[in-house]
């Protein structure tokens, strides 16, 4: 058996052990102590809109369920029947003040309290029901987005996104007050861990070169269309690469987009540009390119640790499968109250990224997992921008900036993933009263 | 302000995509509505005809002649692989693909690059067609046909299987078959894919 090194030993400044990646045993205890001991994302609140919607889900690997009851509050619980463990609830969607377990028939309202079972009287009169409701998870939202974490001592939402908070608001503020709609995601699935992910999500140097093929489609119609500008010496440029505290990270794209109607000029052509294009003008005159522009991407990536992207308009989930296997749920984004040529817009702009982009993405983290199942080779190398004087800063609010290139995202995220992985927390859902 | 454009431009459908309105939204939902409708059938000879035109597109494909297989589709083409089985609303649903002329080039444009890394090495394809039923739509010179495939897949040494069912449109141009519309219905379309960048 090989020797395991210590967590320090493995998480060092500039580089880290492929075992953080490669590791089944680590992946178990992430699956517990990252996926349990901070507040990870479940659901937006448009998914579950009416009294009694809920919806499933998992937590690291526990199937669990969100529901908004009567009251419109929302709670979580494990998908987990007391009597003998099936899950209760077994559709992705719906409405229901109760469920039924199909195994032997116990019933929970949606409070996760025990309604009832079948035959009572085989049960004790004095039979202590009150371990036998559906263990909650403690909950939080911040603007739609819900949240959930096992560790009590946990610091409230708001806190623990920090910086990240003021950025989903400028993420959410560009529809002046106008809610966003979760619809549809599109699925996809790679061979490789889950991190592969999180650290390509602020990731300003692979662009050029990852993703050669999708710019190059930019450039098929003669002009240079979105993200070309990270093939023309991005370090040079006004981007910035950003750790935020806590495990999140950013990649600010916007200062490429300096005016009213950039990002709609850049965006690679969407079916339907030009007639929906000529329609909103025809309807909307002066105002037409501000209306544009929110049918693309706000230009941020913005990675809230462990498992939630906004990136483009989607709201991309991390999945975790198994150590060498993730899901990448792409939910799409639809505004209420927008002219429908741009809601179609979005859509068909969501469609991009999806199909010429992340493909390729998604081959080289295999690939990346591949090369990291080499036991000889232990290192991997995230140095860019180490040790450079005057490359980074730091502002008032903890938050270090740096070149659009630099990995400093990575060297940051992996002291709060050591963190949790260190602590020896009991994790815990309550049992409703 | 209204814009004007010249007619010859909103015919380039390769550069500009004047024809995906949202009328064109309304239209395609009441084709596809049609999908199970089992109107009038085509004639023997029109079902032989699509029948080896099917084949022939699902050879192009497993031979890699991309080019000659976007010769098939007409200037206002539409390619179609939704995420709702069966279709859904595409004007509130994300698909996996729903593609004009313009940006069906694209895609093929992007597997030429050489740079399309998820297609190095490329997909080795093989693809079977049965189960074809074609209708007339009323009075015009417009086929439904559906038909269900199975598609082998070698890619980087593993081998997998897709399968569903197509929905066509399809129209006769100067005496060579067109499509109009494709719709790629796989079995697991709202299931999560690996790698899903070969021609469907
Ligand atoms: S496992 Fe749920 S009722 Fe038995
Ligand atoms: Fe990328």
């Amino acid at each position: 058996m090989e020797q395991y090194l210590s967590l320090d030993e493995m998480v060092q400044p500039h580089r880290i052990h492929r075992k953080l990646y490669t590791e089944k045993e680590i992946f178990d205890q992430e699956m517990i102590k990252v996926f349990g001991g901070t507040w990870v994302y479940l659901a937006h609140e448009s998914e579950i809109p009416k009294p009694n919607d809920f919806k499933t889900g998992y937590m690291g690997k526990r199937p669990v369920i969100i529901v908004r009851d009567n009251n419109g509050s929302f709670s979580a619980m494990f998908n987990r029947c007391t009597h003998r463990g099936a899950t209760i609830c077994r559709e992705e969607k719906g409405n229901s003040k109760v469920f039924s377990c199909p195994y032997h028939g116990w019933t929970f309202k949606n409070t996760g309290e025990l309604a009832g079972f079948p035959w009572p009287s085989g049960y004790s009169k004095d039979m202590d029901r009150s371990d036998l409701n559906l263990s909650h998870i403690r909950v939080d939202s911040y603007r739609g987005f819900i949240f959930g974490t096992l560790n009590r001592e946990a610091p409230d939402l708001l806190t623990h996104l920090g910086p990240a908070a003021e950025l989903m608001d400028q993420w959410l503020d560009r529809y002046d007050g106008k809610n966003i709609i979760v619809r549809n995601p599109n699925r996809m699935v790679y061979n490789g861990n889950w991190k592969l992910s999180y650290d390509n999500g602020a990731d300003g140097y692979h662009v050029a070169f990852s993703h050669r093929s999708l710019l190059a489609v930019g450039q098929r119609l003669g002009e240079n269309k979105d993200m070309t500008y990270f093939a023309q010496n991005p370090d040079n440029s006004e981007m910035t690469i950003q750790y935020l505290g806590n495990g999140h990270t950013f990649v600010d794209q916007r200062p490429n987009y300096k005016n009213v109607g950039d990002k709609w000029k850049q965006q690679r052509p969407q079916p339907g540009r030009e007639i929906l294009e000529e329609a909103i003008r025809n309807k909307f005159g002066e105002q037409a390119d501000y209306l544009l522009d929110q049918a693309i991407g706000g230009q941020m990536n913005l990675c809230i640790f462990p498992n939630l992207l906004l990136i483009g308009n989607q709201i991309q989930v991390i999945q975790p499968v198994d150590v060498n296997r993730t899901e990448l749920i792409w939910y799409s984004t639809q505004i209420e109250g927008l002219p429908e040529e741009i809601n179609v817009l979005r859509l068909r702009s969501q469609e991009d990224f999806p199909s010429f982009g992340e493909p390729d993405d998604m081959t080289n983290f295999e690939e990346c997992h591949f090369g990291l199942t080499i036991p000889e080779v232990e290192w991997v190398n995230i140095g860019r921008g180490y040790r450079i004087d005057g490359r980074q800063t730091i502002d008032e609010k903890g938050v270090i900036k740096g070149p659009v290139t630099d990995e400093l995202p990575m060297r940051n995220y992996f002291q709060e993933w050591k963190r949790l992985m260190k602590t020896n927390l009991q994790l815990t859902a309550v049992s409703c009263n | 302000m209204k814009v004007m454009v010249e007619s010859h431009v909103r015919e380039e459908t390769s550069r500009y995509s004047y024809y995906m309105d949202l009328n064109y939204y309304i239209n395609l939902a009441q084709k596809i509505k049609a999908w199970g409708e089992e109107t009038i059938k085509a004639d023997r000879e029109t079902v032989f005809e699509i029948k080896q035109f099917l084949y022939r597109e699902a050879r192009l494909l497993d031979e890699g002649k991309m080019e000659d297989w976007l010769q098939l589709f007409t200037k206002d083409c539409l390619y179609w692989t939704p995420v709702t089985p069966g279709g859904g609303d595409p004007t509130k649903e994300i698909t996996i693909s729903f593609d004009d002329r313009r940006r069906l080039e694209d895609r093929v444009y992007r597997l030429r690059t050489g740079y399309a890394w998820s297609q190095i090495p490329a997909s080795r394809t093989i693809r079977s067609i049965s189960n074809v039923e074609v209708w007339k739509e009323n009075n015009s010179n417009l086929y439904r046909v559906r038909c269900n495939f199975m598609l082998n897949e070698l890619r980087a040494g593993k081998m997998k299987l897709l399968s569903g069912w197509y929905g066509f449109l399809l129209t006769k141009e100067n005496n060579d078959w067109k499509i109009l519309v494709k719709q790629n219905n796989l079995l697991d379309s709202d299931q999560a894919h690996e790698n899903l960048t070969l021609l469907l």
